[in-house]
């Protein structure tokens, strides 16, 4: 059996989606890999002086700049010509990468570099306490876009970072949820096989920011993805080239009523409506069924 | 010279985050195990262990009871059950 | 080799014998030449570095972190804006002890943008722990950032180093400058072994998560390192002194201090000015002398008051303010004598050449004329009075 990675005694949450996924991560990429990490949750948790759970090397420098960090890394391991057989991961959580890590992921795709991006998209900015982000959904409660008696929470969709991503020109990019464990593994094998910039954004459930019990944590990853709220895809080089297909796509709410971030949209109807039609497009968009009209 | 602080690998196993449970525990029947080793797989804190059929455990020492193993388990051979401590 | 070279070529030529694995920088002006040069070089097979032209300054240092963390000894260079964009990355990069070297082409600051030569951008960066060395002119711009690479890679210091130049002054002028020769560069600079870097075969956690328990002792560690410099530097530049010639104390460089009544402090080339001036008064009999600050960080308070002491009054020059208070420098002069015995009566702070607004000998003249029993606090050179005429009222 090959060693842990990411090993006991840090301090995520009970039922944490993202320690989970980091882990899955870094056990797929091996003993061979460097780790550049963006300041979040997963930093935090893992590496808090003098105790760190990851059994190989491992650098966190800011919030915003694990994409150059690890530009540097993998420059440099090109200087020493180590770089073959040696994976660079930078890795950060949604807020990390698609705002304030944007501009440094942006670089990194356009100049080629032989690294997996990893975003552990948990939909907000959990580690400061839950504020919104660019990924964060369609009418999500957040203590910076709150539900209120004016308001359902916030007012954007997710940014689409996979096909901002894909419009960088790089050889795969690929979403994947904690909900499916050994699809995660497999997408990062396959990321490493591949020379050049990869891209993966692997949807995490934060119990705490999503307020549901840290058992439901996979429960509520996988409904994600069976209502087309969170496709499953591949692109490489550009083509979308893999979907996991969804047999039936269940009704959104099935979903929002799980966690407590969406109770405020009990009874919304009219909502409820707005973010059926998110999952219904995706549904079309990424071809999820089979049928041609969606459900 | 101190510093710049650098951790060593794997250091956190110092941190035995176990005495977080305060509510549920996992049981591992070790009954109707199939070796799939899902349990295993989607532990958060990378401690449950096995080789062959019926023989998965959780490491009490940091188990924080969060209960995915349970969640998993396809014969549910896991259940979760009042923490004694 | 003797060249008549502008200043940024000659840079460029000594950084790439000292054979950086990875170099990432974003063009400002006028840093541009050096950073042009060196991809150049890397271009025709003169120098085997990975060159990572990045999409800003703040990844630009990002990517020399990385780098230098990975055991590669790395470069990077910027001016004004740029520094400040990077801001963040430079008091991460001294914290985590990195040995990186940059060029700083010191220019003036924004609002209002302003592209010529001041020294606000690199003293706004004295409290980030990066040590900082000025140079007066091209020659020592060049050799600064040898012994700039050997200080900072020194297993007691591993300390980042900014070596700062005057922009368009020193990057654009040109100068007849000795360039090194790779063998000698070779001798007195051994490549690069990290103490601590990012490899499978031996991992380790940098840039960790530290509460109150351990980061202080990180702060003084690093503070008791910047002491460490004020003997290792002078120690070095001897060393550079046996292997290429030319001398430098490292610290601070007196001229004609002598019997000097009244002393000029500043940094930086406006010092060749001022030896001008001074050369001209000590013609005339004046008893004018010079007190050279090379290094800004550490601040060499002893050397400074041991070279002052006996002056009657002390004209610190300026090319930077900390709005709101004294000028950055004058501030630290004067603390370097609260509470001695021997001390000048006056110690005057002047203000001269923002913006690149031309330092003439008449600047230097005013100042010394200036510089009488009446302490000046922060007295601007040069400035335009009728300017000041106008208004939004």
């Amino acid at each position: 059996m090959n060693k842990n990675l990411f090993v006991s005694g840090h301090t995520a949450c009970a039922g944490c989606g993202q320690s989970l996924a980091a882990r899955l991560v870094i056990d797929a990429g091996g003993p061979n890999t460097i780790v550049v990490n963006n300041t979040g949750c997963l930093e935090v948790f893992s590496t808090k002086y003098p105790e760190s759970a990851w059994e190989v090397p491992f650098i966190h420098s800011l919030f915003e700049n694990c994409a150059a960090v690890a530009s540097g890394v993998e420059s440099a391991l090109k200087f020493l010509g180590k770089k073959d057989g040696i994976n660079v991961i930078a890795q950060a959580g949604d807020g990390g990468t698609a705002d304030i890590g944007l501009q440094a992921l942006s670089g990194m795709l356009e100049r080629g570099h032989d690294i997996l991006y990893v975003c552990y998209d948990n939909e907000a900015y959990m580690n400061t306490g839950v504020q919104r982000s660019g990924l964060t959904p369609f009418d999500s409660n957040t203590t910076t876009s709150p539900a209120g008696k004016q308001s359902f929470g916030n007012l954007r969709p997710k940014k689409a970072l996979p096909e901002i991503a894909v419009a960088h020109g790089i050889p795969y990019v690929a979403t994947a949820s904690v909900a499916f464990p050994q699809d995660i593994q497999r997408k990062v094998k396959k990321a490493f096989s591949i020379k050049g910039p990869k891209y993966m954004q692997i949807h995490v459930p934060c119990p705490l920011g999503w307020r549901h019990d840290s058992s439901l944590t996979l429960t509520v990853a996988k409904a994600a993805v069976e209502t087309g709220l969170y496709p499953l895809f591949e692109y490489e080089n550009g083509q979308l080239s893999a979907v996991r297909k969804l047999t039936q796509a269940k009704p959104v709410e099935e979903y929002l009523k799980m966690q407590g971030r969406f109770k405020h949209l009990t009874g919304a109807a009219e909502e409820i409506k707005k973010i059926q039609e998110i999952a219904d497009n995706n549904v079309r968009k990424y071809g999820l069924r089979d049928q041609v009209s969606g459900n | 010279m101190f510093g710049p602080l650098i951790s060593k690998p794997g250091s956190s196993k110092n941190n035995k985050t176990g005495s977080w449970r305060t509510e549920k525990r996992p049981k591992y029947l070790q009954k109707n195990c199939i070796a799939c080793r899902m349990c295993l797989l989607v532990c958060p804190e990378a401690c449950i262990e096995g080789e062959g059929k019926n023989t998965y455990r959780f490491d009490p020492d940091f188990c924080k009871g969060c209960g995915l193993c349970a969640s998993v388990c396809p014969k549910q051979d896991i259940e979760m059950v009042k923490e004694e401590n | 080799m003797k060249e008549f070279v502008e200043g940024s070529h000659a840079v460029a030529e000594v950084v790439r014998q000292c054979k950086p694995g990875v170099i990432s920088a974003y063009p400002i002006t006028p840093q541009t030449h050096i950073v042009e040069d060196l991809a150049q070089f890397v271009s025709d097979g003169k120098l085997a570095a990975q060159t990572v032209n990045v999409e800003s300054e703040h990844s630009a240092a990002s990517v020399v972190l990385g780098a230098s963390a990975t055991g590669v000894r790395s470069y990077t260079a910027t001016s004004s804006q740029g520094l400040f964009y990077m801001f963040e990355v430079l008091f991460n990069i001294a914290g985590m002890r990195l040995p990186v070297v940059m060029t700083c082409a010191a220019r003036a600051v924004s609002a209002p943008i302003n592209i010529w030569n001041d020294q606000q951008d690199a003293v706004s960066l004295r409290d980030s722990g990066w040590i900082q060395l000025h140079a007066e002119d091209i020659q020592e711009a060049v050799d600064l950032h040898l012994i700039a690479y050997k200080l900072a890679e020194n297993k007691s210091i591993m300390l980042p180093v900014m070596v700062c130049m005057d922009g368009f002054v020193l990057t654009h002028g040109i100068e007849t400058v000795d360039i090194p020769e790779q063998a000698m560069v070779d001798s007195f600079l051994p490549p690069y072994i990290a103490p601590y870097k990012l490899d499978p075969a031996a991992p380790v956690t940098m840039g960790p998560l530290v509460d109150p328990e351990y980061y202080t002792e990180t702060r003084y560690a690093l503070q008791e390192t910047h002491k460490k410099v004020l003997d290792m530097l002078p120690q070095i530049t001897a060393e550079f002194a046996k292997t290429f010639g030319r001398k430098y104390n490292g610290l601070v460089e007196g001229y004609h201090l002598e019997g000097a009544e009244k002393v000029i402090v500043a940094i930086g080339s406006v010092c060749g000015t001022i030896k001008e001036v001074i050369d001209e008064a000590r013609a005339k009999g004046k008893k004018i002398g010079m007190l050279k600050v090379s290094c800004l960080r550490p601040f060499p308070a002893q050397q400074i008051y041991d070279a002052l002491k006996g002056a009657s009054k002390v004209a610190v020059i300026d090319r930077a303010l900390s709005l709101g208070s004294t000028a950055p420098l004058a501030s630290e002069v004067k603390a370097a004598f609260f509470g001695k015995k021997k001390a000048p009566s006056v110690i005057s702070s002047f203000v001269v050449g923002l913006g690149g607004r031309d330092i003439t000998k008449d600047s230097i003249r005013e100042v010394i004329k200036l510089l009488n029993g009446r302490e000046r606090n922060g007295e601007f050179i040069d400035l335009k009075p009728e300017l000041l005429k106008e208004s939004y009222e």
